[in-house]
């Protein structure tokens, strides 16, 4: 059976396009503790990538947005969400080339729409969802969680001014791991979700299962394993980048932040909202700045971050209806199987760029010298 | 169907405000009185980072002040599990 073949392999690529997102995100829960020192970068990996298998399991609402909220699921094909998840991955492994916290769900959901469009045109999408449940809650949430986070930061000032900096300092660290934690629950609840919707997806196109139905057991587990592995390797670049090169942090400050991610992505995943928790940290980083008098934040850094979000939904679609049309014109399984192989490429060429300036846990709290890679030179080329 | 979801976006902040800030707060208010008490260390008044005073009062205000982050946080994990998993429809 050439479907089961295809659907095995879509199954694959998914789990594969998870470890990306678990990767790329590690740094929105642990890149302040890391900053501020609450954690050692390696324990701080290793208990995100725990609270991300169990948060996988505590919410299953965001899973349900991506399986039938975004595309008609009778107009898409297995080939589509292979294709989809080309682009979302491509993109995910090419704004971490470049330190840039990007939102992986944006890549993932900007492929299969991609990928839908070139496949079936544009009433195959369901334009209502992908505004109302990605597009909007992409605008408000880093707004929202910038807010908070600078209301948290003043009061824990304010409140916290009678302390030395010491006893301050060491107080709200251990707040700070703890605030830590929930984010990358959180991260569970939203993430892990979205790989679930893909793998759901797939599984409803092929007619394995109902279309209204939810994520199966054996999906859930796979895909909280997948990501909390990602997540234990770790995104050094990035959390180099959210760490250091936004604003400076202080413990308070990452206390701030994170109490302020977690409760924004917690809240959000219950209402079945997929945001970017990318998005919900920086803005939460950002705030923490304006909330401190004093406080520099970094906004060129920022505005680099923005303009990768704004570009990260089209050109992930652009990869993704590329993909597709590529395996389209080669044919049933082959096509897929070698949109798959060039996928494979691209990610080497990418991991052997990225060994050029490596950033790992030795070196990702060095002094911010405006680029990703400490103690380099900006990278040459694109 | 409406573009926006008010009321969710709504709920999301107030509550957003509630967990995100409120609860640090308390936490913070929950280290301040720790540090009261004898061995009260002032702004300025060297780099000690020891954490507790010593004063009785304070630190079951603190203990209390814990407690209720704590709390907080449990419930609120609680009700994300609730709203997450709907008893299956008929």
């Amino acid at each position: 059976m050439s479907n089961t073949f295809v659907l095995v392999l879509v199954v694959i690529t998914a789990l594969g396009f998870d470890f990306t997102n678990g990767f790329h995100d590690t740094a929105n829960a642990m890149a302040t503790s890391i900053a501020t020192k609450a954690l050692s970068p390696r324990l701080a990996v290793g208990i995100s990538g725990v609270l991300n298998l169990v948060g996988a399991f505590l919410s299953l609402a965001v899973a349900a947005t991506i399986a039938s909220g975004l595309v008609d699921t009778k107009l898409v094909t297995l080939t589509v969400v292979a294709a989809g998840l080309a682009g979302g991955i491509t993109w995910n492994l090419l704004t971490w080339l470049f330190g840039i916290p990007s939102s992986s769900s944006h890549a993932l959901i900007g492929g299969v729409i991609g990928a839908t469009l070139a496949a079936a045109g544009g009433h195959a999408v369901l334009w209502h969802g992908l505004v109302s449940k990605v597009v909007l809650p992409a605008v408000f949430s880093p707004i929202i969680a910038a807010l908070v986070a600078a209301t948290g930061t003043y009061l824990l000032y304010r409140i916290s001014r009678s302390l030395t900096d010491g006893a301050r300092g060491h107080g709200f660290r251990i707040g700070q791991i703890g605030s830590a934690c929930l984010v990358s629950l959180a991260h569970g609840t939203n993430d892990a979700q979205k790989t679930m919707g893909v793998i759901t997806l797939a599984l409803i196109v092929n007619k394995s299962v109902p279309a209204d139905s939810k994520a199966p057991f054996w999906v859930i587990l796979s895909c909280g394993l997948a990501i909390s592995i990602g997540t234990y390797l770790g995104g050094w670049r990035v959390i180099r980048t959210l760490g250091k090169g936004l604003v400076e942090i202080e413990a308070p400050q990452g206390m701030a932040a994170e109490s302020a991610s977690a409760a924004v992505i917690l809240l959000s995943s219950s209402f079945g909202y997929s945001l970017s928790t990318t998005h919900v940290a920086t803005g939460s980083i950002i705030g923490t700045g304006l909330g401190k008098r004093g406080a520099e934040v970094r906004w060129n850094v920022a505005g680099r971050m923005a303009t990768a979000w704004v570009f990260t939904l089209p050109s992930a679609a652009l990869v993704g209806a590329g993909a597709y049309a590529l395996a389209h014109v080669i044919g049933g399984t082959t096509g897929v199987v070698i949109d798959l192989v060039i996928l494979v490429a691209v990610a080497t060429v990418i991991y052997l760029r990225s060994r050029a300036n490596k950033v790992d846990h030795n070196n990702v709290n060095d002094e911010w010298t405006g680029s990703a890679a400490p103690a380099e030179p900006e990278p040459a080329a694109a | 169907m409406s573009w926006i979801n008010l009321s969710a976006i709504w709920k999301i902040v107030v509550f957003g405000l509630l967990a995100g800030a409120g609860l640090p707060a308390i936490f913070a208010m929950g280290l301040y009185s720790l540090s009261r008490g004898p061995r009260v260390q002032t702004a300025g008044g060297g780099d000690s980072d020891g954490l507790v005073g010593g004063s009785v009062v304070g630190m079951a205000v603190a203990a209390l002040c814990f407690l209720v982050v704590l709390a907080a946080i449990g419930w609120g994990i609680y009700e994300v599990y609730q709203i997450g998993h709907p008893a299956p429809a008929k």
